[in-house]
């Protein structure tokens, strides 16, 4: 797949995914209400609510997930090899400079968000801004700025939002059904029970299967930005020497969150807070060795 | 009539075809105009900062005066270049002397600890860094367009068209590495 293509299908992803997303709330909203026996201004209000959030992780999922993060602006004296990399990259991308923000926490990682080239941001640590040197750097920044020029940021910060919002809606349900939010009792039939059962099922999967799409949607695209990157510095040991280092640095990183975790450069958590069995499909990156070893065969 | 519908279908796809590879080879000219000017701006960045780099040498190591010299000289001779090539040949012999000028740093260790010169030093392989990447980026988009106008059919048209080749800055990105100073 050409980077042209792969820029397409992202933009064309992040709609189809909006749009999935509306249809499976206004559906789960559906079962959920009904099973309550709220009828349909349950959906009505999931409908309305789905819209919205779509339309706002659209425009302010990058202010969003920096807020989250705590970030603080770089400044080119401070952060002189931050600030500056990040310029000459953006020269060699062809891509306007994005903004650059720097989280004080002494984990080493990074990460890119925003809808488009002109809007986004990218952040790091103090400690990976500390412990690498310049060309480590430069191929780090390298493979944030592939991540915005590939609009992979744009698909990003849409799901982690909308993927927060059907976590969201999900614990509402559960909690309604804890406080026993019947309207209309005297519907307990048949089909009132089966939509109860169908709407609980939904409520425990839809937070899964949303955390699901989200780690697919990562994975993949690390590969072909640290090709991207590699490309822009025509130095891809820069950045395999930056992993080696990220890889040998055991802290994690406390500003990271679930929601979050797949923007960063390498797995935030370290892969503590999953059970082995299903590492594979929950792991938001892939193994950094692999990466190491594609990158050395460049 | 069936007929008619086949020949204006083909005559619409045609004109659909040079309509839009015009469009594109236009976005691709003035993209490698912009490249361009953003290495001009480099270019002249390094140079301004290298008369106070002379200075602060000046004052630690005076016997460096070759040295210096070809350094002024460099830069003289890359503000004059007109032509395309003639600037990349006077920017990469600007990088060499400048390379050296660096180097010799490394015998005095009271330049080195110099605020002034770490804060040039600092500045200055930074620029070097601007200069080759927005090179890359003008030669890539170079790259980019000559294709486009080289592969066939757009050759055809572009007989009609009239785009002449664009001429790459200096050296190829392979070659690049190869002359690139790492001050470090």
């Amino acid at each position: 797949m050409t980077i042209t293509s792969q820029i397409r299908g992202n933009i064309t992803r992040t709609y189809v995914f909006m749009a999935g997303f509306v249809a499976f709330v206004v559906f789960a909203a559906y079962v959920m209400g009904n099973a309550l026996g709220y009828g349909n201004s349950w959906m009505a209000i999931a409908v309305l609510f789905s819209v919205i959030s779509s339309f706002v992780s659209y425009y302010y999922g990058a202010d969003m997930v920096l807020a989250m993060s705590g970030a603080r602006p770089a400044d080119r004296k401070r952060d002189f090899d931050l600030f500056t990399v990040t310029e000459n990259l953006a020269l060699a991308a062809g891509i306007p400079k994005p903004k650059l923000y720097v989280i004080e926490d002494t984990a080493m990682n990074a990460f890119a968000t925003g809808r488009d080239p002109e809007h986004a941001v990218v952040c790091a640590t103090t400690g990976l801004v500390d412990r690498l040197e310049r060309r480590e750097l430069e191929g780090v920044i390298a493979h944030e700025l592939s991540h915005i020029k590939n609009f992979d940021t744009r698909l990003m910060a849409v799901v982690a939002v909308l993927a927060g919002t059907v976590a969201f809606l999900a614990d509402m349900f559960m909690r309604s059904l804890w406080w026993g939010g019947h309207r209309d009792r005297d519907r307990n039939d048949n089909l009132g029970g089966l939509l109860l059962i169908v709407g609980v099922i939904l409520a425990v999967l839809s937070p899964i299967v949303a955390t699901l799409i989200q780690l697919a949607v990562s994975r993949r695209r690390e590969f072909l930005a640290d090709a991207s990157g590699a490309y822009l510095t025509r130095y891809p040991e820069g950045l395999a020497r930056a992993l080696e280092k990220l890889h040998k640095d055991k802290e994690v990183l406390e500003a990271a969150t679930n929601a979050t975790a797949h923007l960063y450069v390498t797995n935030p958590f370290k892969g503590k807070n999953f059970g082995a069995w299903f590492s594979g499909l929950f792991d938001t990156h892939p193994p950094i060795k692999e990466r190491i070893r594609t990158l050395r065969a460049m | 009539m069936n007929m008619l519908y086949v020949v204006g279908g083909a005559i619409l796809l045609l004109a659909v075809y040079i309509w839009s590879l015009y469009n594109g080879l236009v976005a691709l000219k003035t993209q490698i105009e912009e490249a361009w000017s953003q290495i001009d701006v480099q270019l002249k960045r390094r140079a301004d900062l290298i008369p106070n780099l002379v200075q602060t040498v000046k004052g630690y190591a005076k016997h460096e005066k070759t040295i210096m010299d070809s350094v002024t000289r460099a830069r003289a001779s890359m503000l004059s270049a007109k032509s395309l090539d003639a600037k990349a040949k006077a920017s990469d012999a600007l990088s060499g002397a400048l390379g050296k000028l660096l180097a010799i740093a490394e015998n005095y260790p009271q330049l080195k600890a110099n605020d002034s010169f770490i804060q040039l030093q600092k500045e200055l392989s930074d620029t070097e860094d601007k200069v080759a990447y927005s090179r890359q980026y003008f030669n890539s988009s170079v790259l980019e367009f000559n294709t486009k106008i080289r592969t066939f059919p757009n050759t055809l048209v572009n007989e009609i068209l009239g785009f002449p080749e664009k001429e790459f800055f200096g050296a190829t990105a392979e070659e690049r590495k190869a002359v690139k100073v790492n001050f470090e």
